[in-house]
């Protein structure tokens, strides 16, 4: 056999993929080839590593090279230089924001030093498609140990001493969930993963699927044992067509290896897996909806009791938890609970991954411990803030969670503090905003996605998230009246108090933090018919600064002749006639001119 | 009369595909909750749901034709009127929301000359919005067909469309 010198990892996750990965790995395999290196050089695909803004993403092994934003045309140089002479390729590697140093080596990226990746361990360094390399990091040891070596009620407690919560929103303490379904009286009993990942902008769920979904699987053999269950069901959406592909193959491997079927490990314990994909409904993410959706009705929540845990899908009792619980299970059986409890704080315990996005340096993944700081997460790991403009919130939490300001951002992140100041932990959805973005516009923003995303059962979500955003868009549009703030927050608590599911109860949830940490920006819509951020357009005025050189240009390109001054003089505009198309601004030679 | 049309039935799909959906049909028999599945392997082959379509389907599974317009209606995935034959799916969520994806939708219907939800008279696009493709990394994002296109400009989409076109 030959020996293998360095192995070329290729991302090939939904984000990487987008940005031309798979014809990088094309033109590497010819190149190659051509070099006559194709024997000792092997490339290997991997799932996510969470930093996709920077895809696609190439690491060589054994050196560790973290090759971002890798095209076609970069492959011939990148085989001969580093593959070939062993010289790195400096214009390949990444720049921090901040200090323009350019990091050769994965781990000394300011992105992942103070990450702790134990969910996300394999994510980007095996191949998912392969279940030997799953099974080389230690993966199905945990299954063997809980099959062989345990009883379910041991499980159980095992996994109640981790203090394990679900990371699907709520943060309910999962062992206690699967003591509930233990308990309960069954002939039949199901297991159910819910990859529903409802919350626009958090893709975690996905990324675990794609890059590690025998750790779910795992996961969720384990819970089928702890519970009495011999069938699970993976609720997965449809827009994740590659997480699909993958946990199809990952099923099939585990089933010709005897890990999924009958009598596992000789144990005598049986359990299948199927999946049905989801049909384009946030609803059916909430648990209730979810298991309708699964025995093909209409994806409608039901009043609860009676839980899952006593009477779920097709009747029967179901254990249902998120997709990172289930990857959380395995090291937890591993590493025992007494590791993980020693990691997080009192009452949060183990890491917690983050989807960062919105107008940060490093968009991407972040796992870490529960208890660090909101400010650690953004600026130690997410490199700031874009273009160096100031922070102003941090929306976590989706459409039902809230906003945390800067005088927040040294709060530890665990699920107690941050209900306590008005978010939630939800699923792990960060969303970053600088100084441009408008805290009401946020606001209707989520609102308009839960209203569209309204089953309609129930009056008070229905009608009263309507009500709610035709208020918020009067309000954008400088049409707000004195008293809307106050109709908002009796809606608010009338909806929280009265809707029968968790989309209505939290719907206002946006509305409600947003008014407790920024009100001024509501009442500066309303009474000044001004949007702070300069982000409303039927708000934003423009006026000429003292940078002015009096020109002209702009007074010629207004249409409507709005802009007054002498040649080298300063202008002014006329407000009253400004139309506000903009035209000046990008007229101007001196950035003269500003909205808001 | 030319090949193309005596292969046109009613339904708007032709007999080989009609076969295709008794064929799918035949794999769910008896089993429980088959009928998302159904619909969703239904419409990756007629392209979208018509009223025969859903008629066939009732009576196979023994399902109200009823219930079956009141799954079809409630997500969003399925679509009962005929689609173009490429799919623009143009991402609103958070993510993209914060990196200008009201822009990028705004460059596609001035485009396209159509609005969100709707068909170009020629059939060439549909053109859809979706609540995140989990592509978040390269806000603001549009998938056509199979294909993710990320960071993108509202300058960008007419070179993009005309890939398609
Ligand atoms: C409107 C709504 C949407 C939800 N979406 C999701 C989701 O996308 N993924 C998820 O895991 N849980 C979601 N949940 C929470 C689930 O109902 C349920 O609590 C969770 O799957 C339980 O798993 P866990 O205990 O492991 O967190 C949602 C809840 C509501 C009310
Ligand atoms: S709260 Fe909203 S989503 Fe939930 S059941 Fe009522 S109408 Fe449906
Ligand atoms: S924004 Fe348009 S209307 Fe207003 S001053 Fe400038 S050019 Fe004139
Ligand atoms: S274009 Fe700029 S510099 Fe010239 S007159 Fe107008 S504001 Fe002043
Ligand atoms: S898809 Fe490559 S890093 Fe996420
Ligand atoms: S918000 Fe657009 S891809 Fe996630």
């Amino acid at each position: 056999m030959q020996h293998i010198r360095a192995h070329v990892l290729i991302c090939a996750g939904t984000g990487c993929t987008a940005s031309g990965a798979k014809r990088v790995e094309a033109a590497l395999q010819e190149e190659l080839a051509k070099k006559g290196l194709d024997k000792e050089i092997k490339i290997v695909e991997t799932g996510c590593h969470g930093f996709c803004e920077a895809g696609p993403l190439v690491i060589v092994y054994p050196e560790g090279t973290f090759y971002v934003r890798v095209q076609e045309e970069d492959v011939p140089e990148l085989v001969e230089s580093h593959l070939y002479k062993g010289r790195i390729v400096e214009r390949l590697l990444y720049k921090e924001p901040v200090t323009h140093e350019s990091v050769p080596n994965y781990n000394d990226l300011s992105f992942y030093k103070k990450q702790q990746r134990m969910v996300l361990a394999n994510c980007g360094h095996i191949n998912p498609e392969v279940i030997g390399d799953y099974i080389a990091s230690g993966g199905y040891e945990a299954l063997a140990k809980a099959l062989t070596g345990m009883s379910p009620t041991e499980v159980v407690a095992e996994v109640k001493k981790s203090g394990l919560r679900g990371r699907g929103g709520g943060g309910f303490p999962t062992g206690m969930k699967w003591g509930f379904t233990q308990n309960a009286v069954g002939d039949k009993k199901y297991v159910v993963c819910n990859a529903d990942e409802g919350d626009p902008g958090a893709f975690m769920d996905r990324s675990v699927l794609e890059g590690d979904p025998h750790r779910v699987i795992e996961g969720m053999a384990i819970c089928g044992y702890a519970i009495g269950a011999d069938e699970g069901y993976l609720y997965v959406r449809a827009e994740y067509p590659l997480a699909i592909k993958r946990l199809r193959i990952a099923i099939d491997q585990a089933e010709e290896m005897g890990l999924l079927g009958e009598n596992i490990f000789g144990s005598g314990f049986n359990f299948r897996l199927k999946i049905k994909e989801g049909a384009g409904a946030f609803v059916c993410g909430e648990e209730t909806a979810l298991l309708a959706s699964i025995e093909g009705k209409r994806g409608m929540p039901r009043p609860r009791p009676p839980f899952p845990a006593i009477s779920g899908l097709w009747g029967k009792p179901t254990n249902i938890n998120n997709v990172e619980t289930f990857a959380n299970i395995p090291q937890i059986i591993n590493k025992g609970s007494a590791w993980y409890a020693s990691i997080g704080t009192e009452k949060s315990k183990g890491t917690k991954v983050f989807a960062l996005t919105g107008r940060i340096n490093h968009t991407g993944l972040a796992e870490v411990p529960m208890g660090i700081s909101m400010r650690e997460i953004i600026f130690d790991i997410g490199g700031g803030i874009i273009g160096g403009k100031k922070f102003k919130a941090v929306q976590i939490g989706g459409p039902s969670g809230g906003c945390l300001p800067e005088q927040l951002l040294d709060l530890p992140v665990d699920y107690d503090s941050l209900i306590q100041v008005g978010a939630m932990m939800g699923s792990g959805g960060l969303v970053v905003m600088d100084e441009t973005t408008c805290m009401v516009d946020l606001a209707k923003f989520f609102l308009a996605f839960t209203q569209a995303e309204s089953c309609g059962k129930c009056t008070p979500c229905r009608e009263g998230t309507k009500r709610m955003l035709e208020i918020l868009n009067r309000i954008t549009e400088g049409n707000g009246k004195e008293g809307d703030i106050e109709l908002l927050e009796e809606m608010s608590r009338n909806i929280k108090n009265t809707a029968l599911c968790g989309l209505g109860q939290t719907a206002p949830n946006p509305v409600l933090s947003t008014l407790r940490y920024f009100r001024n920006e509501y009442e500066a819509h309303i009474t000044e018919k001004r949007c702070p951020a300069g982000a409303c357009s039927a708000l934003t005025g423009y006026s000429i600064t003292e940078l002015c050189k009096g020109c002209g240009l702009c007074k010629k390109s207004c249409p409507v002749e709005a802009i007054s001054g002498e040649i080298k003089g300063r202008h002014n505009i006329n407000s009253e006639a400004c139309i506000k198309c903009g035209a000046c601004i990008a007229k101007c030679p001196f950035k003269a001119i500003i909205k808001g | 009369m030319s090949k193309d049309q005596t292969n046109q039935c009613c339904c708007g799909g032709n007999n080989e595909q009609f076969a295709k959906l008794d064929e799918v049909l035949v794999k769910y028999e008896g089993v429980k909750g088959a009928l998302i599945p159904v619909l969703q392997e239904a419409q990756n082959v007629y392209g979208y749901l018509s009223k025969d379509i859903i008629t066939r389907i009732g009576e196979k599974l023994g399902i109200a034709t009823s219930q079956i317009y009141g799954v079809a209606t409630f997500y969003s995935q399925f679509h009962l009127k005929p689609r173009g034959r490429n799919i623009i799916r143009v991402c609103q969520g958070t993510a993209c929301h914060v990196r200008g994806a009201k822009a990028i939708l705004q460059a596609l219907e001035d485009n396209l000359k159509i609005s969100a939800g709707s068909t170009t008279p020629d059939l060439k696009f549909t053109l859809e919005t979706v609540a995140c493709i989990g592509a978040c990394g390269l806000a603001p994002v549009l998938m056509i067909n199979d294909d993710t296109h990320g960071r993108l400009t509202p300058e960008a989409i007419p070179g993009i469309l005309a890939k398609y076109a």
